[in-house]
């Protein structure tokens, strides 16, 4: 009798067990992205967001509890991003992929969600058509179109008439140089030479003095942040653009994460981007305070708010979906929030995020740290990529 | 008329910072003849210290360069005696294996140390700023980069061609052991010539980190470069190195002004034909 009674009760503890194990369960999700080699500060960036976010919201998504597993994809290698994914939705069995910093990576990842159901977030790879590939994709970063569109307008409504746009030889240059040219000759501007320089160019100085003979009203630039980058704002400072009165347009050159190297000469640059690490929100200030408290010496920029929203997006969609990926992606649609970079949404037919532009200028803080100060925002602005 | 002048001006300034950024591997990998890959770690630990000393131990320009040189030397001879003494030995396809492993080991070290972002050096006010050359202006940091060039070429050939310590170091890089039996302490002159190529690895890094920044993939990044000027100038020649830094220089920056599409392309088709006009590089001997 006695073991009867205490065999019921095993039994009843099993039952409930299992069916608590259905609802409280974990939910894992797999981040791709560079943790070592040359662009090893992305995964850095994205790891160090992710977990503030869970530090300051807990590691729960309603009553699922919530597993983040790191793979380190090195560089721009689609091969590895695509067999890291395969390792995550087959062994680890994750419900959800994140990460990616380059567009190829994300593409090779494409057919597999698209025949695991499972969503994939891209806190960063900013090719527009990406999210085309697959249903399961939604972005929390931005695209190239979406914030040089705005600066060309800018620039327009600045009296700024004929512009040289010089850019890095590769996708992400070519896609910026065209989404500024189309919106500036659109307005009546002029593009007098479009120059695209290799990837390797070291020595800006000749394309400078190109730039300064043919004397346009400014130059709008888009190169990698690191080195090329560096050595272009020298160069238009040294062979004396800025003095010829040759404004300086850019989108993510001064990136918080390299904007200190620059030094002085970055002083006065413009550039148009969704996110600044200054942008003055009591949002952004609790998540800046909360980064540096957790992570000395570590500052904010693109890659990381890109990060903490996309994990944002993730915990709203686990909440209400669960592991069920295509309900989740429903969830995804239209879903609006406040973000460290202002108000943001998920746009519903391209599932990139819709987020204000601002026009920034690089200063120096009374701390005399390099900033880049937000002065004019344009509100509300979708990807741009896609419609054109 | 103005362009000729601008292609002159910033190819021989470009070329300059080649030069030196070059010109430790033309006498570790040239004169010693080792393959010498961790060319570039020395370089960047030169500019990884001057930064340190600079923007985070806020000391002044000359004396953070001065102390970040020292240290590399020093740390170059413990390493040529604890490793690359060994590494002379090994036949060409290890030493290139040591050698890019050392550099990795470099890497890796500042990358834990610094972080893998850029690593700004500060530079003095009186090294900023452009001289007006009437037709255009031109960075004061190159005219001091192109002064410099002009000294340590004009230094190393007296060392090399002209001093006891040259004519012992050509004796024995060419025959060691006939070398050690007239009584020459080459083991001595190895462990010198070799603090002296890293330590010229350093200045250069430092001085071509206007141009070429320095940050922890430093090595691997521009590594084709360095290899380029030596091999184009051929091994031994300082005078060779010199010569191609220029002359890539103002290629490089000629086909910029002219052709910007195809500069790569001009490039590296150049050095493919002075390859196949000359194997052993412009100076180099067969």
């Amino acid at each position: 009798m006695k073991k009867t009674i205490r065999t019921i009760g095993l039994a009843l503890t099993l039952t409930a067990g299992l069916t608590g194990g259905a609802v409280a369960d974990t939910i894992k999700v797999g981040v791709i992205a560079p943790f070592s080699g040359p662009f090893a500060i992305w995964g850095k960036q994205f790891q160090e967001a992710i977990k503030v976010y869970v530090a300051q919201h807990g590691n729960k998504a309603g009553e699922h509890t919530v597993e983040f597993i790191y793979k380190d994809s090195g560089g721009p290698k689609p091969d590895v991003a695509k067999s890291l994914a395969q390792e995550l939705l087959i062994k680890d069995r994750v419900d959800y992929l994140a990460g990616f910093t380059f567009t190829p990576n994300a593409l090779a990842v494409a057919p597999l969600i698209n025949k695991a159901k499972k969503p994939a977030i891209i806190f960063n790879a900013a090719t527009s058509m990406i999210t085309t590939k697959s249903d399961y994709f939604a972005r929390t970063g931005f695209t190239l179109w979406q914030v040089s569109v705005p600066m060309a307008n800018w620039a327009w409504d600045q009296g700024i008439k004929t512009v040289v746009t010089a850019v890095s030889d590769y996708a992400p240059g070519r896609d910026a140089q065209n989404a500024f040219k189309v919106a500036f000759e659109k307005k009546g501007g002029k593009v007098i030479d479009a120059m695209q320089m290799a990837l390797s160019t070291a020595d800006f100085a000749p394309f400078m003095q190109q730039i300064k003979d043919k004397s346009p009203d400014a130059v709008f630039g888009f190169l990698p942040v690191g080195p090329p980058t560096f050595a272009f704002v020298k160069a238009y400072n040294e062979n004396g653009l800025k003095d010829a009165g040759i404004k300086f347009l850019g989108t993510g050159e001064t990136d918080e994460t390299g904007l200190q190297a620059l030094g002085d000469g970055a002083i006065g640059l413009t550039t148009a981007y969704h996110y600044s690490a200054t942008h003055d929100s009591a949002l952004n200030k609790e998540f800046t305070a909360k980064v540096s408290e957790m992570f000395p010496g570590s500052v904010t920029n693109l890659a990381s708010v890109g990060a903490y929203d996309g994990t944002h997006l993730i915990y709203k969609m686990i909440e209400a979906a669960g592991a069920d990926g295509a309900k989740a992606m429903e969830i995804a649609k239209g879903l609006a929030w406040e973000s460290p970079r202002g108000p943001v949404s998920i746009d519903v037919t391209t599932r990139h995020i819709t987020q204000n532009v601002y026009i920034r200028r690089v200063e120096k803080n009374d701390a005399g740290v390099l900033i880049n100060k937000e002065f004019e925002t344009v509100e509300a602005v979708p990807d741009l990529g896609l419609a054109k | 008329m103005s362009i000729i002048f601008n292609i002159l001006i910033d190819g021989i300034s470009y070329g300059m910072i080649l030069f030196m950024i070059a010109v430790g591997l033309s006498v570790t990998m040239g004169l010693m003849k080792v393959i010498n890959l961790a060319h570039g770690g020395f370089a960047l630990l030169g500019g990884a210290f001057t930064h340190w000393l600079t923007v985070q131990a806020e000391l002044s320009f000359l004396p953070a360069v001065a102390i970040a040189i020292l240290g590399v030397v020093i740390i170059a001879i413990l390493m040529e005696f604890s490793l690359f003494r060994r590494i002379y030995e090994f036949g060409e396809l290890e030493q290139v294996l040591a050698t890019i492993g050392i550099a990795f080991l470099i890497i890796a070290s500042v990358n834990y140390w610094l972080g893998s972002t850029l690593l700004a050096i500060k530079f003095p006010e009186y090294l900023s700023g452009s001289i007006n050359l009437g037709f255009r202006t031109l960075p004061v940091h190159r005219v001091f980069v192109i002064l410099i060039g002009i000294v340590v070429v004009v230094a190393l050939y007296i060392l090399i061609e002209r001093t006891r310590f040259g004519v012992n170091l050509r004796a024995a890089v060419d025959n060691r052991d006939m070398a050690a039996s007239l009584g020459i302490d080459t083991a001595r002159i190895y462990a010198i010539t070799f603090g002296l190529g890293a330590g010229l690895a350093a200045f250069g890094g430092i001085l071509g980190a206007e141009l070429l920044p320095i940050e922890a993939y430093y090595p691997l990044r521009y590594m084709v470069l360095f290899l380029i000027v030596v091999a184009v100038g051929g091994m031994g020649s300082i005078l060779g190195s010199f010569l191609a830094a220029i002359s890539l220089g103002i290629l490089d920056t000629a086909a910029r002004y002219l052709m910007p599409d195809f500069s790569t392309i001009i490039f590296f088709s150049a050095m493919m034909l002075i390859f196949i006009i000359r194997p052993h590089g412009l100076l180099g001997k067969s």
